[in-house]
């Protein structure tokens, strides 16, 4: 009897679905490392996915994602160092030195570094944002594109960024590769919640209405350029936070980390979990990225022929792009599809009748 | 204008303007710069771009078609190549696959193998198109969705060959027997493959245009790309003519990964992922779904990455130190999408509500 429930009451039932449904998928039999690659996709996913919500097209994530990297790799390496007298992690800025935790690099270091890329990001996310955000539709895509190839090559070139061979030894806050989805998830919990509580606010509504029919709405009194910057900004400053995340988790970090491939493995995540709900990017992020290592789980298992394994194993990309294909043409909505979500987070009905619709 | 020094009138603006171009080159670099070594440049940056005007065509024929990038189109290419090389009946390389060590009972000759290459991989297109792409189309849906259905399809590809031939890189086929490497011309030197690698691609192109300029297929072709509804109301059949132009982009992209084979060897399944990149950039400069300009813009990238691989040009040499030639094409498309989206030759679209 869902509808007696109380509305607050069903909310936290649909939050705890959500929550076991994306928690079950972390118990799957997977290597630790890609159980916090799941949250890492689904975060970069979460980021195409906003600009894709306002009807932008961008595939700019994996080059905030680099920067990301970068920023916590050159911080982390260059400004902080382990002092080796007394053991404790010292960060040298603004001509001053602060003194941290021992062992372990610290969280707080983490906090910083997750402040400096945001505004990093935010910074040029605005900047480029502006410029190409005048274009639209394929042009904009590839304009994205094109920004996240210079990105590549500016750190392939420039020594600050450790040319062809990156930087190296990043240093590690946790002790196990499982331990980074204390990292990770939070950061995935936060942006997902800002992203669902966005959505039902003013700025969401402008940000579907451009979707709609942008002309319409800047008729109306929404301002597309201002709504559209925002949105493809708020995705640049999560692809950051990813790419910190990442550069602690991989612990070395170089140019091939943002590339095109990754862009349009973050769109079919997007797209394939479902472009119009929050909850498609999540999916996406989750299924693209499980699947190839469940394929793997499956061809690992003691009692299968080599002529299964094999071709399992060795075909995983193949059997990927097929799924990405059926899906596209089976469920073309997505995975998650609005109508999904609609049942589990129901709009709360307006007690005036609205006027006029 | 000062009769004495007229040049002969027989040189087109862009010869004329050669010294010009050299003396610019002159002040931005260190080292002197010699007409034969621009000359040479030029020369190589031709061929290049032939290649890339060849690549972009695929991509461009289908955008102006169905309004939708292919993003198959470098597995496309890929398949073209190794088709090539196999059909010359030349082994693969080791591994545990299906096709290691092994070649074909009977060896083509090169310009044979191309064009049986080409047409099996026009067919191989058209089935691509059927089964990745017709049905998406019938439903209406998103533009969205037929990129990402292109984008499953060319991992799928490229998983395949990687399979079924393994992922070592194959030496180049030799177009001609006992070809002399390099030929002289004006006192520079070009390797005698570039020539062919030109050569064929300036015949496919003429090919090309005259079929879409001179042939009921290729008026019925542009009706479609004009306004696909009213096209089909007037009796033109638009799934008939999609599946002649995923054949024909097939085709036209099995002569350029063989081209491109010839010139750099096979480097692998990928190696149709950097030209699908430089690829975008190409139409994008030509303006999307424009013929003329992409072949146009395939030329421009070509020479201008020859020119900055060779000489040290300022400013951009500072922030791409050593990427400069990589990452032009993309400045390119940065610069051509600010202040000139509709590509060089294109018109300005006019924006209906």
């Amino acid at each position: 009897m869902t509808t007696m429930l109380a509305p607050r009451l069903r909310s936290v039932r649909s939050v705890a679905i959500v929550i076991g449904f994306f928690s079950l998928a972390l118990l799957l039999p997977l290597q630790p490392s890609v159980r916090v690659d799941l949250v890492r996709y689904a975060i970069l996913a979460l980021s195409v996915y906003l600009p894709l919500r306002a009807g932008q097209l961008s595939l700019a994530s994996p080059g905030f994602y680099a920067m990301g990297g970068f920023v916590a790799a050159i911080i982390s390496t260059r400004y902080v160092r382990l002092d080796d007298e007394t053991g404790f992690w010292k960060l040298r800025a603004l001509g001053r030195t602060f003194t941290f935790s021992r062992e372990l690099y610290d969280f707080r270091l983490i906090l910083l570094e997750f402040v400096v890329a945001a505004v990093f990001a935010a910074v040029i996310g605005v900047i480029v944002g502006y410029l190409a955000l005048r274009l639209s539709g394929i042009y904009l895509a590839l304009a994205t594109i094109a920004f996240v190839e210079c990105f590549r090559l500016i750190t392939l070139d420039l020594p600050i960024f450790g040319g062809a061979t990156g930087i190296f030894d990043i240093p590690q806050p946790l002790n196990s590769q499982l331990s980074y989805l204390w990292l990770a998830l939070p950061v995935l919990g936060v942006g997902t919640w800002f992203v669902f509580r966005q959505e039902r606010s003013r700025v969401g509504r402008a940000l579907v209405a451009i979707n709609e029919d942008e002309l319409a709405s800047s008729a109306t009194g929404i301002h597309p350029t201002y709504y559209k910057v925002l949105a493809f900004t708020q995705g640049a400053v999560l692809a950051a936070l990813a790419g910190v995340i990442s550069a602690h988790t991989l612990n070395t970090w170089n140019a091939r980390q943002g590339t095109f491939e990754a862009a349009t493995l973050m769109l079919a995540c997007v797209v394939i979990g479902g472009s119009r709900t929050f909850l498609g990017p999540l999916v996406g992020g989750f299924l693209l990225t499980a699947i190839p290592e469940l394929l793997r789980w499956v061809a690992d298992r003691p009692f299968l022929p080599r002529s299964v394994s094999e071709p399992i194993k060795n075909g995983r990309p193949f059997v990927y792009g097929l799924l990405m294909v059926l899906v596209c043409i089976y469920f073309s909505q997505g995975l998650a599809t609005p109508k999904l979500v609609d049942r589990l987070f129901p709009r709360r009905q307006r007690s005036r009748p609205e006027v006029g619709s | 204008m000062r009769r004495g020094r007229r040049q002969t009138p027989l040189l087109s603006p862009a010869v004329r303007s050669g010294p010009f171009v050299a003396s610019f080159l002159h002040l931005a670099t260190t080292g002197p710069v010699s007409l034969t070594a621009l000359l040479q440049n030029l020369l190589n940056g031709l061929a290049i771009g032939s290649i890339y005007a060849l690549f972009a065509l695929g991509y461009t024929l289908v955008f102006s078609i169905l309004r939708i990038i292919n993003f198959a189109h470098g597995a496309v290419f890929t398949v073209g190549a190794y088709l090539t090389y196999a059909l010359m009946g030349k082994p693969f390389g080791g591994g545990d696959y299906v096709f290691s060590n092994s070649r074909l009972p009977f060896a083509l000759n090169f310009w044979v193998a191309m064009l049986v290459s080409a047409v099996l991989t026009g067919l191989l297109n058209v089935g691509l198109e059927r089964l990745a792409f017709r049905p998406l189309r019938k439903r209406g849906s998103d533009t969205l969705l037929t990129l990402v259905s292109s984008l499953g399809v060319s991992i799928m590809l490229s998983n395949l060959i990687q399979n079924v031939v393994g992922a070592d890189p194959l030496p180049a086929p030799e177009p001609i027997k006992n070809l002399k490497p390099a030929v002289t011309i004006g006192g520079a030197t070009i390797q005698s493959v570039r020539i062919i690698v030109f050569v064929v691609a300036v015949i496919v192109m003429i090919g090309l245009w005259y079929l879409l300029n001179r042939t009921r297929t290729g008026k019925a072709l542009k009706a479609i790309s004009e306004d696909a509804t009213t096209a089909n109301l007037l009796g033109i059949s638009t799934d008939r003519l999609i599946m002649v132009t995923f054949g024909l982009c097939g085709f036209v992209a099995a002569i350029a990964g063989t081209m491109v084979s010839v010139n750099f060897g096979i480097s692998g399944p990928y190696m149709g992922a950097n030209f699908g990149l430089i690829g975008l950039a190409v139409i994008i400069l030509g303006g999307l779904g424009d013929i003329p300009g992409a072949v146009l813009a395939g030329f421009v990238i070509g020479i201008a990455q020859a020119i900055v691989g060779a000489y040290k040009i300022p400013l951009l040499s500072t922030v791409f130190p050593t990427a400069a030639k990589d990452a032009i094409p993309f400045l390119l498309l940065f610069l051509v999408l600010m202040f000139r989206p509709q590509g060089l030759l294109g018109r300005t679209a006019v924006q209906k509500v």
